[in-house]
């Protein structure tokens, strides 16, 4: 019983201490005088490898959710006899929520657990002493573009996402179950407003962008540095970040459309 | 040499981003680069709004013209007093122009729409739409139904 | 450099250093000769490449100090310390290779760092650097691509590229087959010859390392067991120290982790 209480408390212990330490790791990287000429290469190196390569899984899903959504919409909007209201519920449903959230999710399983394994292999190999060691801070030329890369491209997939779903669905609802297009566009534009529904989307993002690439990176540089260590940070990453992520959603929601 | 390639997939990826905001602005959620900010003010009672909203369209034969800036109770009337945002392009709305509160489709949402009438006098910054119609309220036009039914 | 005349470049005074509740180190004092080659040895797990990571001032001790050059390297601000680590190379045990640049480019990376000189001269420099380790025609391979002692030259001549003062081996021997140990052992040796810097091998090499050591402290339970040149070591009666050097499997260190008595655990049964 006594034993349990202990666990428990030592527990919580570790996670604030490990709560300290990544918010040390934050102020360390991002509050440091950026020097640009060194910085800008190694920030497009992080976007390519963070931002561009994740495209390709963000825009298949992005067609397929609005495809599906356009769908789904459809069948349920149909009994009612207002199918034209697709495009607001597709249109809405992309901007406030989804492409947020699942973009966020699909970054943290495809850039976020890859930004973890290869800090964390950086340091089972040595890298990060080494750079300590030649008298290169790897606050700022490891974890300052990988922090930043994050923080603007999920913003960016995120709106990406929200196109491409919105195109997915006018095609199943337009193309293919022939609604009228004019109507379609129409009630889109008449209920989605761009400063409530599409920056507050955007906001979202970059609340979900700069949470997730800070797990990746702190569990990447926080790894205990053996193989099995690096994969249980792997995991802790995507399990993490995707709590915060559905988490943070609700509380941002409640926030922004709420009304409380 | 590769370094150009992950700068030009880069700037791809930021130029996407970029039309994807664009898109959702002007396509998604209809925001007209024209300004919208100027315009003159309006006004108008209704007895009842029925879910009538701010930044709900105003309408003349279909076509926007405008938006509900504010909605608030006239105490003295008791009825709702609207307050409209005409756009300043459309300075030839009659003095004696009525609005109605209509409905796009049968569970769309409410929105104003203005019907010109024949002064030579216009609408002005503060003018005031004396000839309006309330909200079609479906509980009252059953109950009406209703009643005609059983004095029949 | 104020002190060019002292024989002591580093001198390790009185240092307690433990990790997660287990000491590592135990009053532990040494001091290392310029220019000359010093092995710290002892078995595995005595903490040799944590007492070179305290010497970096990558880990703080609890208490004691050490001094570099006079300066006590865990007083430093960053900005000192870090330019006190521009003036000392670390060879890492994995080789620690920077994997996203090649191997000019990782050799390149101090240099553009600390110095302001041209494209060219960068070049030349690590054309000297490479030859010197003999990896010239090896420049344009990626880490990936190299073998393992490979690798490990590469690093050192990353690690002599800004011409340190001090070079730290971190188990330079561990893991390579026997040419690759052979030419690494002859590369330590040239290189402090030619560049006159201080070094220090830590390692659980015995031969290779007391073949090339000018003086050797030998570490266990984190206190010093014995030092002196690898002669005097060799002929060195106490148990433990012969023990370690000769490789005998049972002695003062036992084989058997501590445990309870094996026929009354077995007896016992699954209690």
């Amino acid at each position: 019983m006594i034993d349990q209480l202990q666990r428990i408390g030592r527990g919580a212990l570790d996670r604030l201490a490990a709560t300290g330490r990544s918010g040390q790791m934050l102020l360390q990287s991002l509050f440091v005088p950026p020097a640009p000429k060194e910085m800008l290469p190694l920030l497009i190196k992080q976007l390519h490898f963070v931002g561009v390569l994740s495209l390709v899984i963000i825009l298949v899903s992005g067609l397929f959710i609005g495809m599906v959504l356009g769908l789904q919409g459809y069948t349920i909007l149909v009994d009612y006899g207002s199918e034209q209201a697709v495009g607001q519920m597709v249109a809405l449903s992309l901007v406030r929520e989804l492409a947020p959230v699942v973009t966020a999710l699909l970054f943290a399983g495809r850039a976020g657990s890859a930004v973890t394994a290869e800090i964390g292999l950086m340091k089972a190999t040595e890298q990060l002493a080494s750079y300590e060691m030649i008298g290169v801070d790897p606050m700022r030329r490891i974890i300052a573009p990988r922090l930043w890369a994050g923080f603007i491209s999920l913003p960016i997939l995120t709106m990406i996402f929200a196109v491409v779903g919105i195109w997915g669905g006018s095609l199943v609802a337009v193309d293919w179950l022939g609604i009228y297009s004019g109507s379609f566009w129409a009630n889109m534009q008449a209920s989605v407003d761009f400063s409530t529904d599409v920056l507050n989307g955007i906001v979202k993002s970059l609340v979900f962008g700069f949470v997730v690439i800070w797990i990746s990176v702190f569990q990447g540089y926080d790894a205990i540095p053996t193989s099995e260590g690096i994969s249980k940070a792997t995991t802790r990453t995507v399990v993490y970040s995707s709590l915060a992520v559905l988490g943070l959603d609700f509380i941002l929601t409640a926030m922004m459309f709420g009304e409380i | 040499m590769q370094m150009r390639t992950l700068e030009i997939g880069v700037g791809a990826l930021i130029l996407a981003g970029v039309i994807s905001l664009v898109t959702l602005a002007i396509n998604v959620s209809g925001l007209s680069l024209t300004d919208r900010a100027g315009g003159y003010t309006i006004y108008a009672r209704f007895e009842n709004i029925g879910g009538l909203t701010e930044r709900a369209k105003v309408s003349l034969s279909g076509v926007q013209i405008g938006e509900v800036s504010a909605i608030r109770i006239d105490s003295r009337m008791l009825m709702a007093d609207v307050e409209m945002r005409i756009f300043s392009e459309v300075d030839y709305l009659s003095i004696d122009s009525s609005a109605q509160i209509l409905t796009a489709g049968l569970l769309g949402e409410k929105y104003i729409g203005i019907t010109p009438g024949f002064e030579e006098e216009t609408l002005k910054e503060g003018s005031r739409i004396e000839d309006t119609q309330s909200a079609l309220v479906l509980e009252e036009l059953i109950g009406k139904f209703l009643f005609n039914k059983v004095s029949e | 450099m104020s002190n060019t005349d002292s024989q002591t470049h580093i001198e390790v005074r009185n240092l307690i250093f433990s990790r997660s509740g287990r000491p590592i180190f135990r009053d532990l004092s040494l001091s290392v000769e310029r220019g000359k080659i010093t092995a710290i040895m002892g078995p595995s797990g005595t903490g040799k490449t944590t007492l070179l990571k305290l010497i970096g001032g990558q880990l703080q001790p609890e208490s004691g100090q050490i001094i570099v050059d006079d300066l006590d390297v865990h007083k430093l601000n960053r900005k000192w310390l870090f330019h006190l680590r521009a003036r000392m190379g670390m060879l890492f045990q994995s080789g620690a290779l920077f994997t996203d640049m090649s191997v000019f480019e990782n050799v390149a990376f101090p240099l553009r760092v600390h110095t302001d000189l041209d494209d060219e001269l960068v070049r030349d420099l690590v054309l000297m650097k490479l030859n010197a380790v003999g990896l010239r025609g090896a420049a344009e391979l990626m880490p990936s691509e190299l073998s393992g002692g490979m690798a490990r030259r590469a690093a050192l001549a990353r690690a002599i590229a800004l011409d340190p003062d001090i070079l730290m081996y971190d188990e330079p021997f561990a893991g390579q087959d026997p040419i690759a140990m052979g030419v690494l052992i002859k590369l330590i040796r040239q290189l402090n010859q030619a560049l006159g810097h201080t070094s220090i091998i830590v390692s659980h090499d015995i031969n290779e390392t007391l073949s090339i050591a000018d003086y050797v402290y030998l570490i266990a339970d984190g206190t010093l067991l014995a030092q002196g040149t690898p002669d005097e070591l060799v002929n060195q009666q106490d148990p433990q120290v012969r023990q370690f050097l000769h490789g005998e499997a049972d002695g003062p260190v036992p084989f058997h982790f501590p445990a309870p008595d094996l026929a009354e655990q077995l007896l016992r049964g699954g209690q």
